[in-house]
């Protein structure tokens, strides 16, 4: 099984790399462009248990390492 | 006063630490190697600068979990001292000993120079021998340095004076336009709520001799030789 794991810097923190990347955009003529983020993706491929079981165990991961609570926000999957 | 300098696989400060420490201040000081499990004799911890573990994942995320700074954390807990410089600052942060997070400057690029900060408050062990309001030219090497927490940690960083430094101009005013990289209210170092923990993006390390161009940072190594040396007097006393 695979986890897929998204996490983004939170609203609140100023994301300059968006905003550059947003600006690039612009400048090569896209112009329905509203916002840009960039964030971090992740694939971990897991063994020796169900679903429920990697589901609380990538949530710990996430919350303790994966990503700064602080500044960062989490969303995940679990799939074969 | 005895200081112990963290090594983490990356760190590259730690040798300019070490020469200001023991041979510009005469300090009993060592290494510790980021596996040993303890700390040994040491009064203050240095966490120093650098790219710990190439700044893999997020700058200080991976240190935290060493060996040596759970060893840290104990320390702190504990009531000893500890200062990180800059990486050494983000690893704090990580692990929890000082809130926030220090994010990618607002310009996206690694700034390396000369910058001000204003002693905010010498109610501390690491501020005590400046002056408040005094003006320290320290140098700064980041490229992720910019302080960020919600708005009601920087509230209470306030409320509790636990803002040691902030960016400056050269004259001590706060500007916008003096602020490298963005740091929520011009924020450049912070202590806990105890006072023993300090984080700080300058490079005081590198501001310790009149030779290589500022003497500033020194202050805040002897601010912590006048704190041992005030415990010392008020421990011994038994008048």
């Amino acid at each position: 099984m695979k986890a897929k794991i998204i996490i983004m810097p939170k609203k609140t923190v100023l994301d300059p790399q968006g905003k550059t990347v947003k600006h690039a955009l612009e400048s090569m003529g896209f112009e329905c462009i509203k916002d840009v983020r960039v964030g971090k993706f992740m694939e971990i491929e897991l063994e020796g248990g169900d679903k429920a079981e990697f589901q609380k165990k990538i949530d710990e991961a996430c919350h303790k390492l994966l990503s700064n609570p602080v500044i960062e926000e989490y969303t995940f999957e679990i799939s074969h | 006063m005895r200081f112990g300098i963290i090594q983490f696989p990356g760190s590259n400060c730690d040798q300019d630490a070490y020469h200001a420490l023991a041979d510009v201040l005469g300090q009993p000081t060592r290494y510790i190697w980021h596996k040993d499990t303890t700390l040994g004799d040491v009064d203050c911890v240095v966490v120093p600068g650098g790219f710990s573990y190439g700044d893999y994942l997020r700058t200080g995320a991976i240190a935290r979990f060493s060996p040596a700074m759970k060893a840290v954390i104990e320390h702190a807990k504990s009531g000893g001292l500890v200062i990180g410089i800059c990486n050494g600052f983000q690893i704090l942060c990580e692990a929890h000993l000082l809130p926030g997070a220090l994010i990618r400057n607002r310009g996206l690029k690694f700034i390396c120079e000369y910058i001000h900060v204003r002693v905010e408050t010498t109610d501390s062990p690491f501020t005590n021998a400046c002056r408040k309001g005094q003006v320290l030219r320290i140098p700064i090497a980041h490229g992720e340095g910019s302080y960020f927490a919600e708005p009601w940690v920087i509230e209470q960083l306030k409320r509790d004076d636990r803002i040691l430094l902030r960016y400056c101009a050269k004259d001590g005013e706060i500007t916008d336009v003096s602020n490298p990289n963005g740091s929520l209210d011009d924020i450049a170092g912070i202590c806990n709520e105890a006072r023993n923990v300090f984080g700080l993006m300058p490079h005081p390390e590198r501001a310790s001799e009149k030779l290589l161009g500022s003497e500033d940072g020194r202050l805040i190594f002897e601010s912590i030789l006048r704190h041992a040396k005030t415990k010392r007097h008020e421990t011994v006393d038994v008048s």
